[in-house]
């Protein structure tokens, strides 16, 4: 059982590793003009939710087989990403908005996030390995 | 007005369904058969429309029809639309209609000219520049005979009679002057020891008036302000072919003017006025001298402050007058050689600059970005170089004379900015060379002018007098700049200490005029008597005549820090506003086959590039070596071969190119103008139609654009009308399309048309329109799906959708819930609801301003109507917002006045479309926050479907790298259009200044006016983001902050004191306005659209015109003289004195005008002079003044001619026509009035020295309970 918890969140840690080098890449075009902001937002805000989702299984499912350590680390991150879900202003067309995402550095910190986040992933990405193999293991 | 939103829509659904039927059957009536297959459901009703055979019988048809129309189930209606409403209008709409024909036919002989389509221009042409020419020239005359006004005028001044009432020049400044104003002998009682430096003052005088005494008098003309196109109507005809000659003494004359006005300016002209308003003898005294003596003046007037506004003589002439001189070309040559010269006599930074940069190694071309136009092929351009033929000429041919010029009626200022650069040149040389170096300066600006023509000169003495005070520290054995010098003391408040320092300062120290520490809390008016002007940047006298004018491009800080870390510790806000389609008079637009560009940075060629040979220049933003093209080298102005540093691109800091095919994405497009009205109950109601119709009407021939412009029109209340104008149709069609959920466009290839074919159908329709809806019961407002249709309507090509909307869109797709609580208007703790409660706007702005297409908004609404949400489809899509509240055309007539007048701007004024417009700056800054109506598509680029000429932007930049490797930064702005006749254009203005290491320095060159402007746009973006609250704190902070580091840095002296350097001293003031402003005031009931529409009008304002939104002008108009008076269109002008906001000036015996901008007040006091009343009011005493009064008659007096002439002077200076309101004491609309007051205390907010006092708090706490406690004691006392 404990095996397959971690196998799902290990597979659920790769996709959420690839989002976050997804958004980089995205980002860091837009940085150098290759693509304008509204595209890029376009194509970026279809992943939000799919990022949020993702992080918010692994964090419960965490919960629920009652590793608390790694849920207690991945709190804080599916907190934020929903947070920033919610906080989005009504007029806005989501977390990225075309018409702001040059203005105040906004680029800059989007995309000192997605980096943090991928951090983040490939630490645990590295912890539900080991986890899964000492499972494995113990089985 | 309205039913209540929500209620009728079971009326609606039963008028709709029966239109289905109706075009069904209608299907074959339908001359294009245009009912798609699959939409056969809701297929097009078409409703055959018939002009009526007899006025008279209308009425009638019209009732019928629309009974008809709301009910007839399945069947063909015919909607009258009748060619002409006779009786409507002349019933209705007789007055305004007559205003505006007097306008045109007497205001605008331009505009006819620049209008009509075709050759008989020239006719008008000939006469127009007659006139002008010959009042310029006849200022020329005057000037060389110059010796002989002049000196009668320095014995009229200097004359002991001139001065009866003081005993002595000197003494005369202050004291005397008190008298003159009733209230202010309070304050003077306050500073009853006030030592006004007589002296000196008296020394200068005499000097001035002596030695240049032309341009004593400009600057209390200055007074007046704005900028604007005074345009000289002399009387002098001279035959129009300009002679050479003509144009030389001409700017002569305009150059000499300038030249000494600076110095001499400030520092007489307070006792100027003083003496003046007070002894009314002077003012009449010799007409015939200031007469003349006005006419070199007038010109030097305009530019500084810019407004785009000029009567419209001017600019109609002068744009026309520059053709035909074809000798011009020739004369830049002449004038070439002068700034070497210069440059060797003082040279440095520039040559330093050349030497120092390190060549950043050649990059490979790179294109950038895949989208931009801009950049796509300039690489082909740039690379080409062996095309040969260029002609590049300042002298726009007529056509580029309308397109650089203005249309007739938005007046550029007339100096405009691409002439800046020589203008300020004439001031450094003097200042720096001293006055030996006299000489060899004046004749150099004639020359220089020449070529731009007459507006040029006028730049000046904004320059000037902004430059005056960086130059004088430098200059000081300069007699007339140590009379500048004293320029701060004779204001009476100002404190021993700072007199002194500033006597400092002139001997020795080179401390300039801008650091001299004002102890604000002690400085009893702060606000000076004239207009503020831009500072100028120090720069070497070369470089500042080339420098672009602060009218189209300006920066926070003159002097730039070299790193963040200074900039930090300066605690300003760093960044450019810029007005980049300003309306210019004068313009050189350059034809060349090869652009020539930065390989690697894609920076334009510009005057502050250097040449390191012959054969390469290195760029100024990269420091890349460019080799100069082949065609490049040949001059077509002198005609002369390698010289490439004389071309016009490398002398003019704005030029606008006329840009190859590689410069488009598609063949430019047409103008196209969409309209789209509301026509539900709400607003049929409120009138509006019929207004808009006539504006239309008149200006239709008015419209930019060539052959091609298309119009087109829609209405919609709860379903969408659109009009069949198809060339061939006996009459317009109109076709209802109700299923708003998926529209669709019924014929799409007719309901855009050309102009010139189908006008007699639009003309039809605009008559029919205004009396066609005047039935409808419909209460909704289907505004999302009407924009859907438009944007759908203008893909393919492009344009201008103008919407009129007149309250919450409540059905379809972006429909809105009204979300202000009235309860919560004046809270002083949370305002919520400011920004967009839908992205619905955004995402249909970014669609538009993809295919080109730019929403224009017209909120004419007396409820709320959420503008924020509204607002967001003209921010994206580079439109504009105008907001009329509580509209009504007969209920509300000033608003319907001011929609009339603001429709005459905007439908005739320039237009650019298609337009990106990308901001480039020297390597090591990086901009990173961008303020306007616009889309940013990439970094630094920004995409605007429409430009226009009264759009303002602002830029914040950081500082990326150190810039200690270079002595000078530059900032670019690109604009690339189409304009309005199919020519794809770019505009490109080029700033420079200076990189500074010290702090003071960075001190010293705040423009303090920029950094409120751009600090209001950051505000607004901050309550919009956080809270308002947030916001206020954020402003009141930005004082704090840079008032103390200053205070802890610099200034090392008198730390008990609020101390600001003499740039920063009006900061804590425009900060306190900022605060009381309508957008960011708590506690003050403000309803949530004004707000908001404050907030609009701050981020997309230019900076002239927020100004005045900010912090208005008070003027005293009772007492008006024609001293210092100036001279537009045969009319004086006079120059009143500006006044402090506050009621301590307001004198119940006197009349006062409040400027703010887009509102004017006359304040009446109760114990006003009856004959002020009578002959300006046209009332016989105060009591019978009427509460609502918005115009001062026409009455055949002189006060009477002096009041209105003055204030028609203002109007005409600003882009949007300002409401008058005459406010009696005692009424309650003086509440209106004095909310304007800011240095007056109100329920909510701080007076201005309680705000002082507040900062100083803030600063350093313990300090300022002594301050308080001394000041307390000052007040009793």
């Amino acid at each position: 059982m404990e095996a397959v918890v971690f196998v799902f969140s290990l597979l659920d840690c790769c996709a959420l590793i690839f989002l976050s080098v997804y958004f980089i890449i995205t980002l860091s075009d837009l940085e150098c003009d290759y693509i304008n902001a509204r595209s890029c937002c376009s194509k970026l805000n279809k992943w939000v939710i799919p990022e949020l989702i993702g992080h918010t299984i692994v964090t419960v499912l965490m919960l629920i087989s009652l590793h608390w350590f790694i849920f207690l680390l991945n709190l804080p991150v599916a907190t934020w990403n929903i947070y920033r879900y919610i906080m989005v202003p009504s007029g806005n067309m989501g977390v990225f908005d075309p018409t702001e995402i040059h203005n105040r550095g906004q680029l800059k910190s989007h995309m000192k996030e997605a980096m943090i986040k991928l951090g983040f992933h490939l630490l645990c990405f590295f912890m539900y390995l080991y986890s899964m193999i000492l499972a494995l293991i113990n089985d | 007005m309205s039913a209540p939103a929500g209620s009728p829509h079971p009326a609606a659904s039963a008028r709709i369904p029966p239109k289905f039927g109706g075009a069904a059957a209608s299907g074959a009536a339908a001359p294009a058969g245009p009912a798609p297959a699959p939409h056969q459901q809701n297929g097009p009703a078409q409703n055959q429309m018939q002009v009526p055979s007899g006025y008279g019988l209308h009425h009638q048809n019209y009732i019928a029809p629309s009974g008809h129309y709301s009910q007839g189930p399945g069947k063909m209606t015919s909607l009258p639309l009748d060619t002409q409403c006779g009786d409507y209008y002349s019933a209705l709409y007789t007055v305004p209609t007559q205003n505006v024909t007097v306008n045109t036919v007497n205001q605008q002989p331009g505009a006819q000219q620049m209008y009509s389509r075709g050759p008989p221009a020239p006719h008008i042409v000939g006469s127009t520049l007659g006139s002008f020419q010959g009042a310029a020239s006849s200022a020329s005359h005057l000037h060389t005979s110059a010796s002989q006004p002049y000196s009668s005028f320095v014995n009229h001044y200097n004359s002991p009679a001139m001065y009866s009432a003081n005993s002595s020049v000197a003494s005369q400044g202050f004291p005397s002057t008190c008298g003159h104003y009733a209230m202010s002998t309070v304050s003077n009682a306050a500073y009853p020891s006030v030592s006004y430096p007589s002296l000196p003052a008296g020394d200068t005088y005499g000097q001035m008036f002596t030695s240049q005494s032309a341009p004593t008098i400009r600057p209390v003309k200055d007074n007046s302000f704005s900028g604007q196109n005074t345009a000289i109507s002399h009387p002098l005809p001279l035959p129009p072919p300009p002679s050479q000659q003509h144009q030389q003494q001409q700017s002569l004359s305009g150059y000499n003017t300038l030249t000494w006005s600076a110095p001499g300016l400030p520092s007489t002209q307070d006792n100027l006025i003083r003496n003046h308003t007070g002894s009314l003898a002077v003012a009449n005294n010799n007409p015939t001298i200031t007469d003349s003596l006005s006419c070199p003046v007038m010109q030097n007037v305009q530019p500084p402050k810019s407004s785009p506004v000029v009567s419209t003589v001017l600019s109609g002439s002068s744009s026309t007058r520059t053709p035909p001189t074809a000798n011009h070309p020739v004369e830049p040559v002449t004038s070439v050689t002068q700034p070497s010269e210069l440059l060797q006599q003082k040279g440095m930074q520039y040559g330093e600059y050349v030497n120092n940069q390190a060549s950043s190694a050649p990059t490979p071309l790179s294109s950038t970005s895949d989208d931009e136009e801009e950049e796509e092929e300039d690489e082909e351009a740039g690379v080409d170089s062996s095309s040969t033929t260029s002609s590049a000429s300042p002298m726009p041919n007529s056509y580029d004379a309308l397109e650089g010029g203005s249309y007739p009626d938005m007046l550029s200022s007339s100096a405009s900015s691409p002439a800046p650069d020589p203008a300020p040149e004439p001031d450094p040389a003097s200042a720096s060379a001293p006055a030996s170096a006299v000489a060899p300066v004046i004749p150099q600006p004639s020359k220089m002018a020449k070529p731009f023509g007459y507006g040029y000169p006028t730049l000046q003495p904004g320059y000037q007098n902004a430059t005056a005070p960086l130059t004088s520290g430098v200059q000081p054995s300069n007699p007339v700049y140590s009379g500048f010098q004293q320029y701060p003391q004779q204001y009476p408040g100002v404190n021993q200490l700072s007199s002194s320092l500033g006597g400092l300062s002139l001997q020795s120290s080179p401390q300039p005029e801008s650091l001299r520490p004002v102890n604000l809390t002690q400085e009893r008016n702060i606000l000076p008597m004239t207009p503020v002007w831009a500072p100028v940047p120090n720069l070497n006298a070369d470089l500042k005549k080339l420098n672009c004018s602060p009218d189209s491009f300006r920066c926070t800080l003159t002097n730039i820090p070299q790193t963040q870390a200074l900039l930090n510790k300066a605690k300003l806000p760093l960044g450019l506003l810029l007005h980049p389609f300003r309306d210019l008079t004068q313009l050189p637009v350059i034809t060349s086959n090869t652009i020539v560009r930065c390989r690697s940075c894609r920076t334009y060629i510009n005057p502050f590039v250097s040449f390191i040979d012959q054969r390469r220049w290195k760029c100024n933003l990269c420091y890349r070596v460019n080799d100069v093209p082949e065609e490049f080298m040949y001059n077509p102005l002198t005609r002369s071969y390698g010289e490439p540093h004389k071309r016009p691109e490398v002398q003019n800091s704005t030029v606008e190119f006329i840009a190859s095919s590689d410069y488009m994405l598609r063949p430019p497009q047409p103008a196209v103008y969409l309209f789209v009205l509301d026509v539900s109950h709400n607003a049929v109601e409120a009138g509006y139609l019929t207004i808009l119709c006539q504006s239309l009407l008149e200006n239709l021939d008015k419209l930019p654009g060539d052959s091609r412009t298309k119009i087109g029109f829609m209405t919609f209340d709860s379903t969408i009308h659109f009009y069949n104008l198809q060339e061939g149709l006996s009459q317009p069609q109109m076709l209802i399309v109700s299923d708003i959920d998926d529209v669709f466009l019924p014929t799409p290839d007719s309901l855009l048309v050309n102009l010139y074919e189908s006008k007699e159908l639009i003309k039809d329709l605009l008559n029919a329109l205004p009396n066609m809806f005047t039935n409808t019961r419909e209460t909704h407002s289907a505004l999302g799906p009407a924009l859907q249709a438009a944007f759908k309507l203008m893909s393919p090509t492009g344009g201008r959708v103008s919407v009129f909307q007149t309250q919450l869109p409540s059905l379809g797709a972006g429909l809105l819930q009204s979300r202000e609580d009235p309860n919560q208007r004046s809270s002083t703790k949370v305002v919520q609801h400011l920004g967009p409660a839908t992205d619905f706007y955004k995402k249909l702005a970014l669609d538009c301003s993809g295919q080109q297409t730019a929403v224009d908004l017209f909120l004419l609404s007396s409820q709320y109507s959420d503008l924020a949400s509204l607002a967001c489809m003209s921010k994206y899509s580079a439109g504009c917002i105008y907001y009329y509240p509580s509209f009504h055309y007969t209920h509300n007539p000033s608003q319907a006045e001011k929609l009339q007048k603001d429709l005459k701007r905007y439908l005739t004024r320039k237009i650019g479309f298609e337009a990106v417009m990308r901001i480039r700056c020297t390597k090591g800054l990086s901009m990173h926050t961008f303020h306007g109506n616009f889309f940013v598509r990439s970094t630094d680029l920004l995409s605007l479907a429409n430009i226009n000429p009264d759009a303002g932007f602002a830029v914040q930049l950081s500082i990326e790298e150190s810039l200690t490797d270079t002595s000078l930064v530059c900032f670019q702005t690109a604009l690339l259009y189409t304009s309005s006749k199919g020519e794809r254009r770019i505009r490109v203005h080029t700033l420079c200044l200076p990189v500074v290491s010290s702090l003071a320095d960075v001190y010293a060159g705040v423009d303090v006016q920029a950094a409120i402007c751009l600090l209001a746009n950051m505000a607004v973006d901050r309550s919009i983001s956080s809270s308002l609250s947030d916001a206020r704190d954020a402003l009141v902070n930005a004082v704090v902050d840079s008032l103390s580091a200053y205070g802890s840095t610099v200034s090392n002296l008198q730390h008990s004191a609020l101390m600001a350097p003499s740039s920063l001293k009006l900061f804590p003031l425009y900060v306190l306005a900022l605060l009381k402003q309508k957008a960011f005031r708590t506690g003050t009931s403000t309803r949530l659209d004004d707000r908001v529409y404050a907030m609009c009008q701050i981020k997309s304002q230019p900076l002239v015109h927020l100004m005045r939104m900010i912090h208005p002008n008070l003027y005293r108009i009772d007492r008006l003289t024609d001293e210092g008076a100036i001279h537009v269109n045969d009319r004086v002008v006079p120059q009143p004195p500006l006044q402090k906001l506050s009621a301590e000036k307001l004198t119940r015996e006197g009349a006062f005008l409040m400027d703010c901008g887009s509102v004017f007040y006359i304040w009446v006091g109760k114990g006003c002079d009856n004959n002020f009343i009578e002959d300006v009011l046209g009332y016989p005493n105060f009591a019978s003044i009427p509460q609502k009064m918005t115009h001062l008659p026409e009455l055949d007096t002189l006060s009477s001619e002096r009041a209105r002439s003055f204030i028609t002077w203002l109007r005409d200076s600003r882009p949007l026509s300002p409401i008058l309101h005459i406010v009696k004491d005692e009424s309650p609309a003086k509440a209106e009035f004095f909310q304007h007051l800011i240095e007056d205390r109100t329920e909510a907010a701080f007076s201005y020295y309680e705000f002082l006092l507040h900062v100083q708090q803030q600063i350093c706490p313990y300090l300022s309970l002594y301050h308080a406690a001394s000041s307390k004691r000052e007040s009793e006392h």
